[in-house]
């Protein structure tokens, strides 16, 4: 028996739109016959996971807090995939960011309402801050690509653990809040430190906002602009690329710095909104999960928001299912892996068809 | 000669050959007669159907409908190391040989299995000497010639002892004296009773080597012929089923000043296979063709990436535009000072293949043509001069803005030549313009590089194509292992002279010692 993947001649629009939804059903069914497997029903995993939170009022919220940073981290990775740039140490950036701009929340920290070492510029402090370092961090992986030609996949990666013991070490020691009872934790931001909320009493804050700002403008950069043009020339027809007269570095430090910056910012919202301190851990593992956002979003800004809204529900969904299935919390990123090896196999059939032959003697 | 009368049972023969891809039919019924001690020649445009049957005959692809016949038994081969074992043999147009091993190892390594390696360095010398394929057995094969490396693939061939050879395509890599070598050891093997099926669109090579012809076109048999009985004119037409356009070239009466200059330009290699171009210096003034010819592989690539700038040279002199130095500018600037490149390879490198053709038209024009405004770029500009080029460069394309890889090789090319003729540029430099491009096409583009030059550009054609640079160049140089040679006047020298430059006849003497 032989198995032949042939190239389809024409790229067929509607397989392209298919394939994410394709992807998601098949997920659901491998992460159904998981939760059989140990032992709960796959019914009612599905009801938790998927149906009970969009009834909830507070869960719809919840899910624009946690898809706020998906979708700002996925945006901008979606640059780095476009161009064939394997950006995976979002996650490191995000971290890096936050605890930048956290620690300006910090050094300006004087007490609630007080405003004597900070006051409005405080909270753009931060976000430019937050910005610049996950930029800077992204950096690295960008610079050891183009100087020394080392594979940004493992170089950005490495790096996520450098910036998890980074923020690790600070906030148990000169982050540490002195009255916190030894806590691993810093100071409670003041208010100016903090995303304004959008509704009183909610978790929902400026996040989404800027989230929702960032698919807009990477949309219309795509579509309408010579480097949106770039990256996608890049990633498609790197050779091609080179013959416009586009140069390979520069974009390559381009995309790390716009993906880069994005995390860094999710970062920094994410400090600045729902957690309002430093701790030892501030990202659930939103730079992966972003990761997972990007494709089946299919690298297309409006996919990656709604992607982003379904990768929230499952992370929600998961919460629930684990209080009342008590369904292990790891069976969440579990399934998040299975998503993404869906949605990378549903890409192939996109592009391919299978054939499969039985050899047959001459 | 007399064998193609009706006599001895064919040994080949294909009968009602039907091959579909999905909606398209490749091989639409074809019959096909080989006999023992024949060349026969497979002629046809790309696309007619040549390499699709020939695989079938090979054990590559299998037929969706009709039979092989190997003398008068059906056969059918599930694949080549089966049709091998039958007595066929095939050459292919591009060689699979590994670089770092010699050639009596990539002999060893396709040998089937369980034949002893001890006595191969001998059989290998028997089957060079009885057909003169001089092959040195221990030399590594990176340091062997286009020729040399053809002649390890026949040597290959015939240790099977076939009994039909496939040639496709063999003469595109060789010099005209390295083809003459490889007719002789063609002779030879027909003498002793063996078939060849000879693919090729050299008509003159077709007429003084083949006592057949089979002419495709569109999948279908169209004409069998002794193609000594034709002309090349005749044989052309059949293959493209209507009289072929000649390329008319007026007489260059004065060219212009020089529009492109190339002084001392040396560049080292970019990699370990790459070619180091070596003190090139030449001029091509505004009215006039220069041709560039050589083998492939002797730094064609190199000099076009260093003309257009996607590698720069170390002293800005070394290239000059209208006067201008750009040796050390990028391609963008290099436009917009007036030049324009067509490269070799369509898809992926002068165009995205995925990309529609108007994004393609962004991709060269975005500095130059008014398709681009600051940063943004301008879809409705680039689909309007899309639509104008493809109107004005008779470009046929299945829809309105289709993806650049769903055109056929002529079509595309004529859009990417247009993309840049059409922008009339000072100078325009092409790397094998009508590579894999039917008659049609070819003729065509020709005739708008001359048509370009004759307006006052500086045309520069690189090309292993003989036959194209003495149809359109006014003059002709010789690359070869980097460097290049002085220029001939096209209309004065022979073929036989470029041939023996292109094999490296005038690196022994001080190339520039004399004009002219």
């Amino acid at each position: 028996m032989r198995i032949d993947l042939q190239a389809r001649s024409a790229r067929s629009p509607f397989l392209e739109v298919l394939s994410p939804f394709a992807a998601l059903l098949t997920a659901i069914v491998i992460g159904g016959l998981v939760i059989a497997a140990i032992g709960k029903s796959p019914v009612e995993a599905l009801f938790v996971y998927f149906l009970e939170p969009l009834g909830d009022p507070w869960a719809l919220t919840e899910l624009a807090v946690k898809a706020a940073p998906l979708i700002l981290i996925a945006i901008g990775l979606s640059f780095c995939y476009r161009a064939n740039l394997w950006n995976i140490g979002a996650e490191g950036q995000f971290v890096m960011g936050g605890l930048t701009g956290g620690m300006i929340a910090v050094v300006t920290h004087d007490g609630v309402g007080q405003e004597v070492l900070g006051s409005w510029w405080v909270l753009p402090a931060m976000l430019l801050a937050g910005t610049l370092a996950g930029l800077l961090y992204a950096m690295i992986p960008a610079i050891l690509k183009v100087r020394l030609g080392a594979s940004e996949i493992l170089t950005s990666l490495m790096l996520v653990y450098i910036a998890d013991m980074i923020l690790d070490y600070l906030v148990r020691g000169p982050l540490r809040d002195p009255n916190g009872f030894n806590f691993p934790q810093s100071v409670p931001f003041d208010d100016i430190a903090r995303m304004p909320f959008l509704m009183a009493g909610e978790r929902l804050h400026g996040g989404i906002v800027i989230a929702l700002i960032a698919v807009a403008l990477a949309s219309f950069v795509m579509r309408r602009t010579l480097f949106g043009f770039d990256v996608a020339l890049v990633g498609s027809a790197p050779k091609a690329a080179r013959f416009a007269g586009f140069s390979d570095a520069k974009l390559t430090l381009a995309v790390f710095a716009i993906s880069g910056g994005a995390a860094g910012l999710a970062g920094v919202c994410e400090v600045a909104g729902q957690i309002g301190q430093l701790q030892p851990v501030i990202s659930p593992g939103y730079g992966f999960a972003a990761i997972i956002v990007a494709f089946l979003g299919r690298l297309q800004p409006w996919g990656i928001l709604c992607a982003g809204l379904v990768l929230a529900l499952t992370t929600i969904g998961g919460e629930s299912a684990q209080i009342s299935m008590k369904v292990p919390l790891d069976m969440t990123r579990a399934f998040q892996g299975i998503l993404l090896m869906c949605v990378l196999a549903a890409d192939v059939f996109t592009r391919y068809s299978l054939r499969i032959t039985f050899a047959r003697r001459a | 000669m007399t064998s193609s009368a009706q006599g001895p049972t064919p040994l080949i023969q294909m009968r009602g050959i039907v091959k579909r891809f999905g909606a398209f039919t490749a091989n639409g019924g074809i019959d096909l007669d080989i006999v023992a001690g024949e060349a026969h020649a497979l002629l046809g445009e790309n696309g007619a159907g040549k390499s699709t049957l020939v695989k079938i005959l090979y054990g590559l692809l299998e037929p969706s409908e009709g039979e092989i016949l190997f003398n008068g038994t059906p056969v059918h081969f599930a694949n080549p190391e089966a049709a091998r074992a039958a007595g066929i043999g095939m050459v292919f147009q591009h060689f699979s040989l590994f670089d770092n091993l010699t050639v009596a190892e990539n002999i060893g390594l396709v040998l089937p299995k369980g034949e002893r390696l001890a006595d191969l360095p001998e059989r290998i010398a028997g089957v060079t000497q009885r057909y003169g394929l001089s092959l040195e057995a221990d030399r590594a094969v990176w340091t062997l010639s286009a020729g040399e490396r053809q002649r390890i693939e026949i040597a290959r061939c015939l240790l099977q002892d076939p009994k039909l050879i496939i040639l496709d395509e063999p003469t595109s890599v060789l010099t005209p004296q390295e083809a003459g070598r490889l007719f002789a050891t063609l002779d030879v093997l027909r003498s002793e009773g063996r078939a060849i099926l000879y693919i090729s669109h050299k008509l003159e090579e077709v007429r003084r080597l083949c006592d057949r012809a089979t002419v495709l076109r569109g999948g279908r048999v169209v004409a069998t012929c002794n193609p000594r009985d034709e002309s090349a004119r005749s044989l052309a037409a059949m293959m493209v089923g209507t009289h072929v356009v000649e390329v008319r070239s007026t007489r260059l009466d004065a060219a212009g000043p020089a529009r492109l200059a190339v002084s001392r330009l040396s560049m080292p290699a970019e990699n370990m296979h790459g070619v180091a171009l070596r003190d090139v210096s030449l001029q091509v003034r505004g009215g006039e063709v220069l041709g560039i010819a050589g083998i492939a592989g002797n730094g064609q690539d190199e000099f076009f990436a260093a003309l257009s700038g996607e590698r720069l040279a170390a002293a800005a002199g070394a290239v000059r535009i209208d006067g201008l130095s750009v040796g050390r500018n990028d391609i963008t600037a290099r436009r917009q000072f007036g030049a324009a490149f067509v490269p070799e390879e369509r898809n992926g490198h002068a165009a995205a293949p995925d990309f529609s053709l108007s994004q393609n038209v962004i991709l060269s024009r975005h500095a130059t043509g008014d398709v681009a405004h600051g940063m943004l770029v301008d879809l409705p500009a680039a689909r309007q001069l899309a639509r104008e080029i493809i109107a004005a460069f008779d470009v046929r394309a299945g829809s309105v803005d289709p993806a650049a890889r769903t055109l056929s090789g002529g079509n595309l090319q004529k859009f990417l030549v247009g993309r840049e003729v059409s922008r009339k540029p000072s100078v325009l430099v092409l790397n094998q313009p009508t590579w894999g491009v039917d008659a049609a096409a070819s003729a065509f583009i020709r005739q708008q590089l001359i048509d370009l030059a004759r307006q006052g550009s500086a045309v520069l054609v690189i090309s292993q194509d003989l036959d194209e640079l003495f149809e359109i160049a006014d003059r002709i140089a010789v690359i070869h292992h980097g460097s290049v040679s002085d220029t001939r006047d096209a209309r004065r020298t022979t073929r036989e002279e470029i041939g023996l430059l292109m094999g490296g006849a005038g690196d022994d003497r001080v190339n520039r010692s004399h004009a002219h």
